[in-house]
């Protein structure tokens, strides 16, 4: 097998001088596969306090904000939830459930 | 000391410090953060002089030591302001881990070093020492022969640090420079912000867009930076060059990467860093006088090394006195000396070699050691030859 | 520039909700810290400067090319913080002198205990001392949790890390927590307070006032490690709640040099109910660490009285 031994003259992995990097970019790294549990909100009990989502260490609580007015509710972002369970403990209404993920065979 | 407003250049007489200090309060610096550290002192007092009377136009942050002093010129350059610094031996040593910080993240800043020699034990007098342990630091690393040459240098340091986008060092010898008073031609406060400009666009904190800096890099991009750092440096020849050419215009003086007296027309050829080559030149003419054929090659350029020009110089040399004032304990030779072999071997040349080590912690070096130097490399002897020389005597 | 009391926080719904922090960055699941981050982030009501020190913190939020940072964010080291801080804060103040820029912008810096108690210490005094205006947060998760749960000034005494075990000899770490409140008081600042994530509208409302002083302003924010503090990641909250419920980690703020505990606390858990949350503490429930709970309880009773006694002067 014969090897490259020499960098090419151009890099081939360009950076910013220095390194920087714009803001935001770990949005495309998905670390849902960490979890064990995942949470679900149950609509019906959720009063929309906002509790989930000011605990949530990501964050993977998304409220539904409403136009001009306060959120309705909240959702999960899917993607990016660890299933830490934080938010089935402080929710108020007991409205969110963590769930065991289905494993996969 | 009146502040210059016309175009005239005023012959003034003062120290290496005050000279640096000026250079700085004329460059249109942002930021000085500093510490105390002798024989820096006055440049930071000098500074502080400027700002407590209105005439220093940046902010001066008396940080509470050299690390700090490194680690603010880092925060305000990563917001994109001009910031300057100057430390010497141990505060040199204290920044050592931020000086890598500097250069890796690519920011431009001029910070002046007064050379001093490194405890233990404790000597505040100059060697290179200090700045030798931090050459592989990615920081372009300048010499300064006189008071004249540092103020110069600094000056065109801000345009060469914003050019190439790396940290400039410019070096000064402890005590011999800074506090010894000489004459410097300053040029007018007007030409010298007309020749630095303010600092060019580029990515910091204050955009628009928000950007990370400083970021952790995995082994599978870390090893790219290294590499687009390195290229930065072995592309600034040209920009450094630009520079002093263009400073040449409105000033009238340009040092360039080496400085030679007789080193293309000679046998022996003393290789020097920093002051001690004005006094290794005054030997060179009654010697060559007695049909002795010896030259003084001094750098001006320290890193990126020059070289090209090095051996051009030293091209009908046969025997390279490289003169180290520091150490590099349990190497095959020491720095400065090993750089010049290096910089031979890739040429595919070989030159006999006499690597002296001298004036450590501010030991003298004077004329008639000169003379015994070039007359001792004159003699025959072997390829390589290494020892410390103390003066008055051999070995 | 300077004010008593920013607005206070009474709700989220009358927060903007910016989120200034992206989700997919690499912290534990349930990290106490992140937590802290994300409500002083959302309490801010622009966009701040961040200056980071090494940590969990810095780390997890920034593998390159991945960063969760929506503001303008910049790490250098782990003891510097404060001192880059100190530079940035400088260097917009001298770029709107020359015109060059139009408004300085808020500094916020995170630095875990071990960046501020311990190493980061010098560069703290020397930014507060100098007067910057920044508002420095740290995030204490009570030990070098970076490096592998390794004990810091910070971490309280009797706590088991890697560097302070129990075991025959000791009874985990010998020596009482750090007071860095103390510390930061003794420079004379205008605005320092603890605060805790299980408490959100005390930490926002306290972010919000530190903020807006017009200079040195200090956060010691409770942020409980699921993996340092050994237990299930869903109790970070709860942890920290009890904390306080405890009188273990008292919410006061000092105004102007003037003291007041936010959230009274007259009738405190036992402070079992903090301890026997934690793997890190549970030894001291044994017969054979009774001692050693004696003083960790003589030491949480003399903090808060000393305490009041400071509020009530």
């Amino acid at each position: 097998m014969s090897a490259e031994v020499k960098a090419k003259p151009e890099l081939r992995f360009p950076v910013n001088p220095g390194g920087w990097y714009e803001g935001g970019s770990s949005v495309e790294y998905t670390t849902n596969d960490w979890r064990l549990e995942r949470p679900v909100v149950n609509l019906d009990k959720c009063v929309g306090c906002l509790y989930c989502w000011i605990y949530c260490p990501e964050p993977a609580i998304v409220p539904l904000e409403r136009e001009g007015g306060r959120p309705s509710k909240v959702k999960v972002d899917y993607d990016h939830c660890k299933g830490c369970g934080i938010c089935e403990q402080v929710c108020p209404t007991k409205a969110i459930d963590m769930v065991a993920e289905e494993v996969k065979a | 000391m009146e502040v210059q407003r016309s175009t005239e250049v005023k012959k003034a007489f003062m120290t290496g410090d005050d000279a640096v200090a000026h250079a700085a309060r004329q460059s249109r610096v942002d930021l000085v953060a500093a510490y105390p550290i002798t024989p820096q002192t006055i440049i930071v007092e000098r500074i502080a002089d400027f700002a407590a009377n209105g005439e220093f136009g940046g902010e001066f942050v008396p940080v509470e030591s050299e690390h700090s002093a490194m680690s603010a010129c880092i925060g305000g350059a990563l917001a994109g302001a001009r910031v300057f610094t100057a430390t010497a031996s141990q505060g040199l040593a204290l920044m050592h881990e931020m000086l890598y910080a500097a250069s890796g993240l690519r920011l431009p800043m001029v910070m002046a070093v007064a050379n001093r020699a490194l405890n233990s034990p404790l000597n505040i007098h100059n060697d290179h020492s200090d700045i030798m342990g931090s050459r592989d630091s990615g920081w372009i690393l300048l010499f300064a022969e006189n008071a004249e040459e540092a103020y110069d240098r600094v000056i065109q340091a801000f345009r060469i640090s914003e050019a190439v986008n790396l940290p400039v060092a410019v070096n000064m010898d402890g005590f011999t420079l800074t506090h010894s008073a000489e004459v410097v031609r300053m040029l007018s406060d007007d030409a010298v912000g007309t020749f630095v400009g303010r600092p060019p666009r580029r990515s910091t904190m204050l955009d628009k867009v928000p950007k990370s800096f400083g970021m952790m890099s995995l082994p599978d991009t870390y090893q790219y930076f290294k590499d687009d750092q390195l290229r930065a440096m072995d592309g600034s020849p040209a920009a450094i060059s630009s520079v002093e050419r263009e400073y040449a215009g409105i000033s009238g003086r340009n040092y360039g990467p080496v400085k030679s007296l007789h080193a293309e027309d000679a046998d022996v050829v003393m290789v020097m860093l920093g002051s001690y080559a004005g006094t290794a030149r005054a030997a060179v003419e009654p010697l060559r006088a007695e049909g002795l054929k010896v030259g003084v090659l001094s750098l001006g350029w320290y890193r990126p090394f020059p070289s090209g020009e090095l051996l051009r110089a030293v091209e009908r040399a046969s025997t390279l006195v490289v003169m180290d004032r520091s150490v590099s304990h349990g190497a095959p030779m020491h720095p400065l000396a090993s750089d010049v072999a290096a910089a031979l071997y890739r040429a595919g040349a070989r030159k006999r070699i006499l690597s002296v080590v001298y004036g450590l912690g501010g030991r003298w070096f004077t004329e008639d050691d000169a003379r015994a130097l070039f007359r001792y490399a004159s003699k025959p002897g072997p390829d390589f030859e290494s020892f410390f020389y103390y003066g008055g005597e051999m070995r | 520039m300077s004010s008593s009391g920013g607005p206070q926080v009474r709700s989220l719904f009358e927060i903007e909700r910016k989120e200034r922090l992206a989700p997919g960055h690499r912290a534990c699941a349930g990290c106490g810290p992140m937590i802290a981050v994300r409500q002083i982030l959302q309490a801010a009501q622009e966009d701040p400067v961040v200056v980071n020190a090494t940590g969990c913190v810095e780390v997890v939020t920034s593998v390159y090319p991945q960063t969760a940072w929506l503001v303008p964010w910049a790490h250098v080291a782990f003891e510097n913080s404060a001192a880059v801080a100190s530079g940035v804060e400088a260097a917009m103040r001298a770029l709107k002198a020359k015109g060059e820029l139009e408004k300085e912008r808020p500094v916020i810096v995170f630095a875990g205990d071990g960046g501020t108690f311990d190493i980061g210490i010098q560069a703290l005094s020397g930014a507060l001392e100098r007067g910057h205006r920044m508002l420095y947060v740290c995030y204490d998760n009570e030990a070098y949790m970076n490096t592998g749960i390794q004990r810091s000034s910070a971490t309280p005494y009797g706590a088991w890390t890697t560097t302070s075990p129990f075991g025959k000899a000791w009874p985990g770490k010998r020596e009482r927590k750090k007071d860095i409140m103390g510390i930061v008081a003794a420079h004379g600042v205008p605005y320092a307070a603890t605060a805790s994530i299980s408490h959100w509208k005390d930490l926002m409302t306290k972010a919000r006032k530190a903020l807006s002083y017009d200079g040195p302003t200090f956060l010691h924010v409770y942020a409980p490690c699921n993996r340092g503090w050994r237990f299930d990641p869903s109790l970070t909250v709860e942890v920290a709640k009890r904390a306080v419920e405890t009188r273990f980690f008292p919410l006061y703020e000092i105004e102007g040099g003037k003291y007041r505990i936010t959230l009274p606390v007259t009738k405190p858990r036992p402070l079992e109910d903090f301890l026997s949350l934690q793997g890190r503490f549970r030894h001291l429930l044994l017969p054979e660490y009774k001692e050693a709970l004696e003083t960790l309880k003589r030491m949480v009773d003399e903090q808060w009285e000393r305490l009041s006694g400071m509020a009530r002067a």
